[in-house]
């Protein structure tokens, strides 16, 4: 845990004792962080660990409760997101915010664009400027075509031409490979070193521990809002940094009980939807999680919708206990005895302004509905028995599920589907923005329902999660399975190979 | 976990391709599709009554539009923010009755003018600060609004009416008159819509306007005042329907409580018409203007053609739908042109 701040140069870029709360949750706990010219800083730590409030702290989108944001040494506050631009700061969203009906010349230089007399904006000028920014990046990109229809990778790059146009001396990439290719990975490394080599900071936050071992000097960790640490990189591994950002025993986070897989329950059998996913095909048998990874965008939770019948499939058919599936039905779906827990709990999962026992009586209307007129009674005795099953933590079981923590709004979304007691339950990203304690109940409740015979088909980005929890790893990359790991075989270098298309 | 050495950064694929060209012309067509359908239902009334387009009858198609031409340019601003005012008729019908009164106890044209265009500003901050302070829908914001400022415009006004015979004949002559075939208000439009439009191309606030419509929350990060841009969108909107009002009084001389009630509808559909996309974001004021005088111009064509003037409200909503429809459509095909380029990409 050391702090170079006495040797070298002086940090560019400092936070001192950062703290900011939202409501009752505190976001970020007295956290420092010193950035020094031309290194690439890591920030590392757990979904909820504060990054995106650090992130947006430095980029003068929030404005903290108490601490100091420096600038060369001297103390400096963010009105706006204008602010923080203006002192050379530049920000890259994991969702790059372009302008979708602008050209990208417009997207680049929106709000500084070159004038000419009557401070009229000069065309021409802009349009120059964003062709040697793209020559300077070493892409070729129409400074006339909008913004709309551009992959993630090129509006990326035009994120980065907006940077540099300013002279950018601290540059923020936020999760920047999330939806990455191999090749255009590489294509931003590139830049990034370049950037760096010119004297740039760059604060670099990605969940990939590889990369952030390839490209970054030093690495600054959160938990739960915290500083943990800033260090070198030289030295650690990959388990020093996984165990600074979890700070417990993985062995006590994935409480994986050991089964022998029973009978098939769901086979899917080439599975394709036109332009999404292609002939994919698989088997969950009873007592068995297996583990759905693969990069955001890979088509996994379009997968996993297809097989509900959320969304129709062009081509194959899916299977629960040998009974086919109608096409496109999530009803049929549910009486074969097949749950979905979706990726979004807020937008699909819950209906936030409804109680907590409605939201779980709402799988459960076929039993509690008698003569057309719903059973108040028997709805809250179902939803009470799951949700002390499931220990959510709530005041009165007639609150609403928005004054819940995200933790226990998953509990609470995985009780509205346990209620319907599944044969198959397919979670995609069950534990996204929960801590760590409430992720470790998740986790001992998938190992005890498939304990309890019911098939579990996981997907998650969180690769220690895939890798602890699932008997088996199924791994998409660009719409099709590419890999099928057994739990012994299944370690970060084999199933990123996969995830990445790097492998055969 | 090694990635291939950075010096030899793949050059990006140049997007050449069909769909880049595809979104680029899609939007450049839009205004030329307005007017070619607009010239064409021109030509097919000419060569069905050739008096159509006689100097007396080309002075009314442009008399006609003028106003709403005013009045959609200013809404096209707002719908560009992705917002919407719907209290534009009331406030014609307010700012008319003002000017007229003003006239009417002997004042002086010019400033019973700026008096209607002082009273169409002051609604406008009232919604822009609305809209833009109060995070509510701009739709139902200015539906109250155009209730509110109808409701005082009927309370104000009462039963009292201004007719052409209160006003000076200097103010109503100028209101039809006009340099031979060119009305006079139709030069004034047309002054006001080639500004605005030179503001929207060539200033940052113009843009900025644009790209607030295109993504807020990216315009909120990128540093654009947006409350700021919202409100001036109002205020210029709110103006220009002050202005059309006191036009409106010189052209018709004829105001009382109910004037421009349900003028908005018309408004909006103009805008829409013209290719200003209600997603904001999209589309120009020339659009609007060519969809202002395409639908006002189905007023004189029909009579012109001996059909009866009752289908008039019908044909305007079959346009309506169809410039919508027109649009997704061509929305939809540019996406699954997209979709499949990107397919090849990867």
């Amino acid at each position: 845990m050391t702090h170079p701040s006495d040797t070298g140069p002086a940090p560019v870029l400092a936070l001192k004792g950062i703290s900011k709360s939202f409501g009752a949750v505190r976001a970020l706990r007295d956290v420092s962080l010193e950035l020094f010219p031309g290194e690439v800083h890591a920030l590392a730590g757990e979904n909820g660990a504060g990054k995106s409030t650090l992130i947006k702290t430095l980029a003068g989108v929030h404005r903290p409760d108490a601490g100091q944001v420096l600038l060369d040494g001297a103390p400096v506050v963010f009105h706006g997101p204008g602010d923080a631009r203006d002192a050379g700061i530049a920000v890259i969203y994991q969702e790059p915010t372009l302008f979708p009906d602008l050209s990208m010349a417009e997207n680049i230089f929106m709000g500084r664009q070159p004038r000419r007399a009557l401070r009229r904006i000069d065309h021409r000028a802009t349009r120059d400027a964003t062709t040697a920014l793209m020559k300077r990046l070493g892409v070729e990109l129409d400074p006339d075509r909008p913004a709309r229809g551009l992959s993630i990778a090129d509006q990326q790059i035009v994120e980065i031409a907006k940077a540099l146009s300013f002279d950018a001396r601290v540059l923020i990439m936020d999760e920047p490979t999330a939806a990455l290719t191999n090749s255009e990975v590489a294509r931003l490394f590139g830049v990034v070193r370049a950037l760096r080599d010119q004297g740039a900071v760059v604060l670099f936050v990605s969940h990939r521990l590889e990369e952030i071992f390839e490209i970054c000097r030093r690495v600054t960790t959160l938990r739960d809002g915290a500083w943990i640490a800033s260090e070198p990189l030289d030295g650690m591994t990959e388990d020093d940094l996984v165990r600074r950002m979890v700070g417990r025993d993985l062995a006590e986070l994935y409480p994986k009980q050991d089964v022998t897989p029973g009978e098939t329950a769901l086979s899917v059998r080439r599975l394709s939807r036109e332009g999404v996913f292609t002939d994919v095909s698989f088997e969950v048998r009873r007592g068995e999680i297996v583990g759905l990874a693969g990069l955001v965008g890979a088509g996994r939770t379009e997968v996993a919708r297809a097989v509900f019948g959320i969304d129709r499939r062009d081509a194959g058919e899916v299977e629960v206990d040998g009974r086919r599936l109608t096409n496109g039905s999530p009803s049929t779906a549910m009486a074969a005895g097949l749950a979905l827990v979706p990726e979004d709990r807020r937008a699909q999962g819950l209906v936030m302004d409804m109680s907590i026992e409605r939201n779980i009586g709402l799988t459960g209307l076929g039993v509690t509905v008698r003569a057309g007129l719903m059973d108040r009674g028997a709805e809250r005795r179902r939803s009470l028995d799951w949700a002390v099953k499931l220990r959510v933590k709530y005041a009165r079981i007639a609150d609403t599920v928005n004054t819940l923590s995200g933790g226990n709004q998953q509990k609470v979304v995985l009780a509205k589907w346990l209620a319907t007691r599944p044969k198959v339950l397919i979670v995609d990203e069950p534990t996204r923005g929960i801590d760590v304690g409430t992720k470790a109940e998740v986790h001992r409740l998938l190992s005890q329902l498939a304990a309890d015979g019911v098939a579990v088909l996981m997907i998650s980005s969180d690769l220690p999660e895939v890798l602890g929890m699932a008997d088996r790893v199924l791994v998409m990359h660009e719409g099709r399975l590419t890999a099928e790991i057994p739990r012994s075989d299944a370690t970060e270098e084999t199933v990123m190979a996969a995830a990445t298309g790097r492998a055969a | 976990m090694t990635v291939t050495a950075p010096d030899e950064a793949p050059v990006a694929e140049v997007p050449k391709a069909g769909a880049t060209r595809l979104v680029d012309r899609v939007f450049k067509m839009r205004e030329l599709a307005i007017l070619a359908v607009f010239l064409g239902m021109i030509a097919v009334t000419q060569a069905g009554n050739s008096e159509f387009l006689s100097e007396q009858g080309i002075k009314d198609l442009l008399l006609n539009a003028a106003i709403l031409v005013l009045v959609a340019t200013g809404q096209a601003l707002v719908v560009i923010t992705r917002n919407v005012d719907l209290s534009v008729g009331s406030t014609l019908g307010i700012s008319a009755f003002a000017a007229g009164l003003h006239l009417q106890n002997g004042g002086d044209p010019v400033v019973a003018v700026a008096l209607a265009v002082l009273l169409g500003i002051g609604f406008g901050l009232l919604n822009g600060l609305l809209v833009s302070l109060g995070q509510v829908p701009a739709l139902v914001v200015t539906l109250g609004t155009l209730y509110i400022i109808r409701g005082v415009d009927s309370i104000w006004v009462g039963s009292r009416q201004i007719t052409a015979a209160d006003l000076p004949g200097g103010f109503v002559g100028f209101g039809s008159g006009g340099i031979s075939a060119v009305p006079h208000l139709a030069l004034i439009a047309l002054a006001v819509l080639v500004a605005t439009a030179y503001y929207l191309r060539h200033f940052g606030g113009g843009r900025e306007l644009y790209a607030l419509g295109s993504h807020p929350e990216a315009a909120r990060l990128a540093g654009i005042p947006v409350r700021r841009r919202i409100l001036a969108a109002y205020t210029f909107c709110g103006a220009l329907a002050g202005l059309a009002g006191a036009l409106y009084l010189a052209r018709f001389g004829n105001v009382d409580s109910g004037t421009g009630s349900g003028y908005e509808l018309t408004v909006v559909s103009a805008v829409v018409v013209g290719g200003v996309v209600f997603t904001g974001g999209s589309g120009s004021v020339y659009g609007a203007a060519l969809g202002a005088l395409l639908l006002t111009s189905v007023n004189s064509v029909l009579p012109a053609l001996g059909v009866s003037s009752v289908w008039v409200l019908a044909i305007n909503g079959v346009l309506l739908v169809l410039a919508i429809a027109v649009d997704r459509i061509v929305a939809l095909r540019v996406a699954s042109a997209l979709k499949k380029r990107n397919a090849r990409h990867a």
